[in-house]
């Protein structure tokens, strides 16, 4: 992409006269040579894919580990139980969550938004808000394009893998481009949109990527769900009319700076964090031995 | 970076860079190779050696091998599925020199007896980067038509080559020149803008001093 900062965007929204999505789709043209239908229908089979993921969750998968699989579906019959303080909405957001995460863990088939181990953050909103408010595929399909826009300039500015970043990267990107793509949704301004995302981001600054035996389960897919969350949040902040004091482009700077400060044992190794405690480091001898 | 490396790819899951990269890897090994895989010892490193099981990146290298790709809802099955086209496979650990810490060392045997080892290592968000091939440095991704000719290292050859390309409008993107002593193996690895003609490939083949010649077409075959 060739946008090195979200006041870029903002700013070329504001020349153009165009949409948010619309100048991020346009850009994507430019860039891989395609048509606009091409764009479009690519994103397109990405909101496809990750609804079909959603509906093919299984919940008697458990994962190689066996440490993962199920929460997905205990967290529905809470929902429907009316056993759940946070409502309806927010319910079914961490159940969906909770189910890709799983699903992924399981092997089965996703998309990384931007990573694996944060693939539930965008489905779970994403696709709750749709079947909340009702609104159209080609609605969803241009907030998909918000995401990925504010994802791009992340990736471009700081970075998006646990292993370089830490899982601040991870799930802090993946809330920052679902809570962008939420205000979008909600009718937000360009403006409201990037403070959106650069809350959600800063809400999640300093996350540790800390996998128990370094596997994508544990504490990955649950944290799928506080991202999930804190995109909402963030994104009704936004359209309240709150800002991020600190401007978003320095918040992912402050991401990035964080990301290189943190030590390794907390960046994907399984060495620090909840990979070290006693009983991760216990799962972990247990992975070795069945090997 | 384009957005659909941010959004994508569509993947099985659980780790793009321990699943969707080894598919990958296991890919474009059985495209170089060229022809079905008959048998493969597979060597793991690293943080694949280490958490590989658990990302299923065994089942995720035999995959790729069968010419599956990244979203194939087979690849948890796949083990099954080399059992059943008769490829033979073993795993095991081991040490490699100045790898990136998700490598893999693969010894491929094809079904018509062509034989293939091959270094690669997963960079991160399903991407890879092959760093040996035939016990000879290496350093592509996968992403280009690339063709690789092992030669004897003495004067004429690159020209050879270069000058074919050439002749055929076939634009190089990068090329790498690598050799383990004066005068003796060399190679040569170029990242081609298009696909080179099979013909001219095999015209490679048969030139004196080539030793062999490799070629990774991304057209698909079935």
């Amino acid at each position: 992409m060739s946008f090195k900062s979200l006041k870029e965007i903002v700013d070329s929204v504001r020349e153009q006269k165009k949409p948010f999505w619309r100048i991020i789709m346009e850009d994507d043209m430019s860039e891989r040579m395609v048509s606009e239908e091409e764009s479009f229908g690519a994103m397109k089979r990405m909101y496809d894919t990750m609804r079909m993921a959603d509906q093919s969750y299984d919940e008697k998968l458990k994962s190689a580990s066996g440490l993962v699989g199920g929460d997905g579906w205990q967290m529905r019959e809470a929902v429907a139980a009316g056993k759940t303080m946070s409502g309806a909405f927010i319910g079914e957001v961490m159940v969906k969550a909770l189910k890709m995460g799983e699903s992924n863990a399981c092997m089965k088939r996703i998309v990384a938004a931007p990573t694996a181990g944060s693939c539930g953050v965008m489905p779970a909103v994403f696709l709750t808000y749709q079947e909340q408010y009702g609104v159209k595929d080609e609605k969803m399909i241009e907030a998909m394009f918000v995401a990925a826009g504010i994802g791009t300039v992340i990736a471009e500015r700081a970075f998006i893998a646990g292993a370089t970043g830490g899982c601040q990267a991870e799930i802090g990107s993946a809330s920052a481009m679902a809570a962008g793509g939420l205000a979008y949704l909600q009718g937000g301004t360009e403006q409201e949109i990037v403070h959106a995302a650069a809350m959600a981001l800063k809400s999640l600054l300093g996350l540790v990527c800390d996998p128990v035996a370094g596997l994508v389960e544990v504490p990955c897919v649950k944290r799928n769900v506080i991202g999930a969350v804190n995109a909402i949040t963030s994104a009704d902040m936004a359209i309240a009319g709150i800002v991020s004091r600190i401007p978003p482009d320095e918040v992912i700077d402050a991401m990035r700076a964080v990301g290189i400060a943190l030590p390794s044992s907390l960046k994907e190794t399984g060495e620090g964090g909840l990979a070290a405690t006693p009983s991760g480091e216990e799962f972990t001898r247990r992975m070795m031995e069945e090997q | 970076m384009n957005l659909f490396d941010i959004v994508g790819p569509v993947m099985v899951g659980p780790s793009s860079s321990h699943t969707a990269g080894a598919v990958r890897i296991g890919y474009i090994a059985k495209l170089l190779l060229n022809e079905n895989v008959k048998k493969a010892e597979i060597y793991l490193h690293g943080s694949f050696r280490a958490t590989g099981k658990g990302h299923g990146t065994d089942r995720a290298l035999i995959a790729g091998l069968l010419g599956m790709h990244p979203e194939d809802e087979r690849i948890p099955d796949s083990f099954q599925v080399a059992k059943e086209q008769g490829m033979q496979f073993s795993f095991e650990g081991i040490e490699l020199r100045d790898a990136h810490p998700n490598s893999v060392l693969m010894k491929l045997t094809g079904v018509n007896g062509r034989e293939l080892e091959i270094e690669a290592a997963s960079i991160g968000g399903g991407r890879i980067r092959i760093s040996k091939l035939d016990g000879l440095e290496a350093n592509f991704c996968g992403d280009y038509p690339t063709l690789i000719v092992h030669n004897l290292d003495q004067p004429g050859h690159v020209a050879e080559v270069t000058s074919m390309l050439a002749h055929k409008s076939v634009n190089i993107a990068t090329m790498q020149l690598y050799r383990d002593r004066r005068g003796g193996d060399a190679v040569m690895i170029i990242e081609c803008d298009k696909e080179v003609p099979p013909e001219s490939v095999e015209w490679l083949e048969k030139l004196e001093g080539v030793r062999k010649v490799t070629y990774l077409s991304l057209i698909e075959k079935q």
